[in-house]
């Protein structure tokens, strides 16, 4: 780690060519993120407001996918300066245009600033957030119009299919996969290379190439950003697996909870097909390849593999016990290959840069880099592209600048409900499949959550076990059943009513759900919870044998109360409690009524005093 | 405590919309699950008779079109409300604050998750995670965002969006 893998490096190195690019133009992020705090009415007004000055044939505006800094929503960046701008409302578009674009003055209440000097920071390579990332799968993002092929063709794209189609055979094309050490990033870690291998190998017709885009986690949105900004770069590695598995069609299942994703692909599709990527005799070469979009309807155990096929078939996404793994027997009993978003998105840059160019990056026996969607108590939320083996300190303190208001961090949590979390005491693991795997979390498929010393353990666990038992698709008995008894459990303990005896139960029931259930969901589901229970043990106990939430977030184990000395009786807490909990005369100290009070609050939120605690 | 009732029993249902829907998808194999979408789209959710339909028009049981039907979480067998409340219940929205916004919004509206308000005017969702973490907690009312919300600030724009005429009932 270090001074050889800031971004610019790798991009000037071996990725970057901004030929086709005009000179002056401005990106304007439309990732879903930066869509709902209104990116878009953004981008209307900036054209708008060149228009008037007479600039729209000198200065283009453009849609771009996400830039990762989410947190600092809507983001634009004016090119050739790379002027980061944050949290841009249309009401500063006239400042832009007329400062920055005409008198070549930066908008220095629009820059992003260090969150401990408090200077203004000009260029995005320079903030903290992006200095220790490494973008590969990521580096159009911001940089690319997503639903303009030529864009992406500026930028090398096509050209690992053509090198592929030209000079390589399907078994070189494999070699090359598995010497350059791709894992599979969905989260299991398995070699891609060698998956391509064994689906080549099975001597029955027709084959799939699949791409799982159902992305489920809770606090996760990696594969969404990728695909919303990048397209292209998913389908060319699709395409890619498919002339060396030799599969004639493929399908990309999509969550349909993302429909922005799901827009920009069909657009990608379109236009490569328009182009000769995709369809009959590819660029003149003797292969054929189309490609579907499948949307899945919202059930999150259609990630697992086998699911998510029995999904594209018309069924109830209920997994089928393995093996037969997909790679001989998977959509209508052929050989398919299933892959993540992500591990389609870095083969062609594998392919064209060579393996010994991503055996370098990262970690021993995890080359490359790893994606997190970064979440929950830290400053930086947002999508960050990191080197395998960087430490979950670097990523939360230095990327994520640390927890907000001062608060003390807690845990953070890798692979959302079916990944577990690690105290304080771990944050200088490096972070790729193995070390997170020996440290007793996992990789995943890449959402990190941070928490912090306000969030309760056990009620984290708790919301980790209610999703994982809403989720079961109810097949095997272990995982519906055994999910269920262990929320049951969970909220037992939280509603102040659990006993020592609950903690070997849990321990008992989770022994059973990881040796008997289906597939990953039932065997992964208790790992959050066990992982809770072997570092805040403590907590549960708080919970049991004093009846206490530590935190102050269980419901049943706290009160609301009014400090009298500080309350001044304005009355507006009491106009506002949902269940009329609260009583007192005007300019006269407020009381709570605890059989009342649902514990909502609202008054604590709504207090301008601070005269409201939790106890 | 839902809003089903007051259908008009099947003639609310015109089922002749469903043809151009079964024209395109007709011999493709796996097209029970993008069809019960385009369904939903037409009617707004799953009206029995359309599954009836879909059943006989693909040649497949009724028990297994019901079976796909409630497996998913998109699909819905009853009416909904005029307006839809999602409330993200993802990770980070829920480190953040969304039980808060689900207990404010159920006492306000007397509603439950799942559930529509006895007027037919707020249907109340939670979900997991829209993907919209960084700006924790997320709400979505009628398919757009709003992002960092607050309960009193939700609740206010509820109040401008939503009339709320026999919501003190139980």
């Amino acid at each position: 780690m270090g001074e050889q893998t800031n971004v610019r490096i790798v991009e000037d190195a071996a990725l970057t060519s901004t030929k086709d690019l005009p000179s002056q133009w401005i990106a304007v992020c439309m990732g879903t993120g930066c869509v709902s705090s209104a990116s878009a009415e953004v981008r209307q007004a900036l054209i708008q407001e060149l228009e008037r000055h007479g600039l729209s044939s000198q200065v283009e505006v453009r849609r771009t996918g996400c830039f990762g800094f989410c947190a600092a929503g809507p983001i634009v960046v004016i090119h050739p300066d790379e002027t980061f701008y944050t949290r841009v409302t249309p009401a500063d578009v006239k400042d832009i245009v007329e400062q920055h674009i005409l008198a070549n003055r930066r908008v220095e209440r629009l820059m992003y600033r260090d969150p401990v000097t408090k200077v203004p920071i000009e260029k995005w390579y320079e903030i903290g957030f992006y200095s220790k990332q490494q973008r590969i799968v990521l580096h159009n993002c911001g940089i690319i119009d997503p639903e303009n092929i030529d864009h992406y063709l500026a930028r090398e794209g096509y050209q690992a299919l053509h090198k592929v189609l030209s000079e390589m055979t399907p078994d070189q094309v494999i070699d090359e996969v598995i010497r350059s050490g791709l894992r599979g990033r969905g989260g299991g870690g398995f070699p891609t290379g060698l998956k391509w291998k064994i689906t080549r190998q099975t001597p029955r017709w027709p084959k799939y190439v699949i791409c799982n885009a159902d992305e489920g986690d809770p606090g996760a949105f990696m594969d969404r950003s990728t695909l919303e900004g990048d397209p292209h770069s998913v389908i060319e590695g699709m395409i890619i697996a498919a002339y060396a598995i030799g599969a004639r069609y493929g399908y990309i299942y999509c969550r349909a909870e993302y429909p922005l994703a799901i827009h920009r692909l069909q657009v990608a599709l379109d236009q490569a097909r328009q182009r000769g990527f995709l369809g009959g005799n590819i660029r003149g070469f003797d292969f054929s390849f189309d490609l579907y979009i499948k949307e899945g309807a919202g059930a999150f155990v259609c990630g697992e593999e086998t699911a998510l096929m029995a999904s594209i078939q018309g069924d109830r996404g209920n997994p089928w016990p393995r093996p037969p793994y997909p790679a001989v027997s998977g959509l209508w009993g052929q050989p398919s290959n299933v892959n993540n978003v992500k591990s389609y998105a870095y083969v062609p840059h594998i392919i064209r840069l060579g393996a010994d160019w991503f055996k370098q990056l990262g970690a021993p026996d995890n080359p490359g880099t790893a994606i997190f969607a970064l979440t929950g108590m830290v400053n930086n939320t947002g999508l960050i592209e990191v080197p395998m083996g960087i430490t979950l300190r670097e990523i939360i303190y230095d990327i994520g600048g640390g927890i907000p208001d001062g608060r003390k961090f807690k845990a953070v949590q890798t692979g959302g409900p079916l990944g577990g979390c690690l105290p304080e005491a771990y944050l200088d693991t490096p972070v790729d499949f193995d070390s997170l795997c020996a440290a007793g979390a996992v990789m995943g498929s890449g959402g990190m959550i941070v928490a912090d010393e306000t969030t309760c353990m056990v009620e984290f666990a708790k919301y980790f076990m209610r999703f994982a038992c809403d989720e079961s698709c109810g097949k095997c008995p272990p995982c519906r059943i055994g999910s269920t008894r262990m929320l049951e459990t969970l909220e037992c303990i939280t509603a102040g009513l659990g006993t020592l005896e609950d903690l070997d139960y849990l321990r008992y029931l989770a022994n059973g759900m990881q040796k008997g259930s289906l597939c990953a969901l039932g065997q992964l589901a208790p790992s959050p919870v066990m992982s809770a229970l072997r570092h805040f043990e403590d907590e549960f106990r708080a919970h049991i044998e004093e009846r206490r939430c530590p935190a102050g977030k269980c419901h049943a184990l706290i009160t609301y109360e009014i400090i009298a000395d500080l309350c001044t009786g304005c009355m507006v807490c009491a106009r506002n409690c949902p269940t009329n909990a609260i009583r007192g005369e005007k300019r006269q100290p407020h009381v709570i009524d605890p059989a009342l009070c649902e514990r909502c609050g609202l008054c604590k939120e709504l207090c301008k005093f601070d005269a409201i605690v939790v106890r | 405590m839902t809003a089903s009732d007051g259908d008009g029993g099947a003639s609310a249902v015109d089922l002749s919309l469903m043809e151009p829907v079964f024209q395109k998808y007709s011999g493709q194999p796996g097209a029970l699950i993008p069809i019960l979408q385009k369904a939903q789209d037409i009617y707004n959710y799953l009206p029995a008779e359309v599954l009836q339909l879909i059943a006989e028009r693909l040649g497949i049981a009724l028990s297994k079109v019901y079976g796909v039907a409630t497996f998913y979480a998109q699909f819905y067998l009853e009416r909904r409300g005029k307006h839809v409340l999602k409330i993200c219940d993802g990770t980070a929205c829920h480190v953040k604050g969304t039980p808060a916004l689900i207990t404010a919004v159920e006492e306000e509206f007397n509603v439950r998750p799942g559930e529509t308000t006895l007027d037919g005017e707020l249907t109340l969702e939670v979900v997991y995670c829209i993907g919209s973490c960084a700006l924790a907690p997320a709400t979505v009312l009628d398919g757009r965002v709003m992002g960092r919300m607050r309960p009193t600030q939700l609740l206010q724009h509820l109040r401008r969006h939503v009339s709320k005429t026999s919501v003190q009932e139980t």
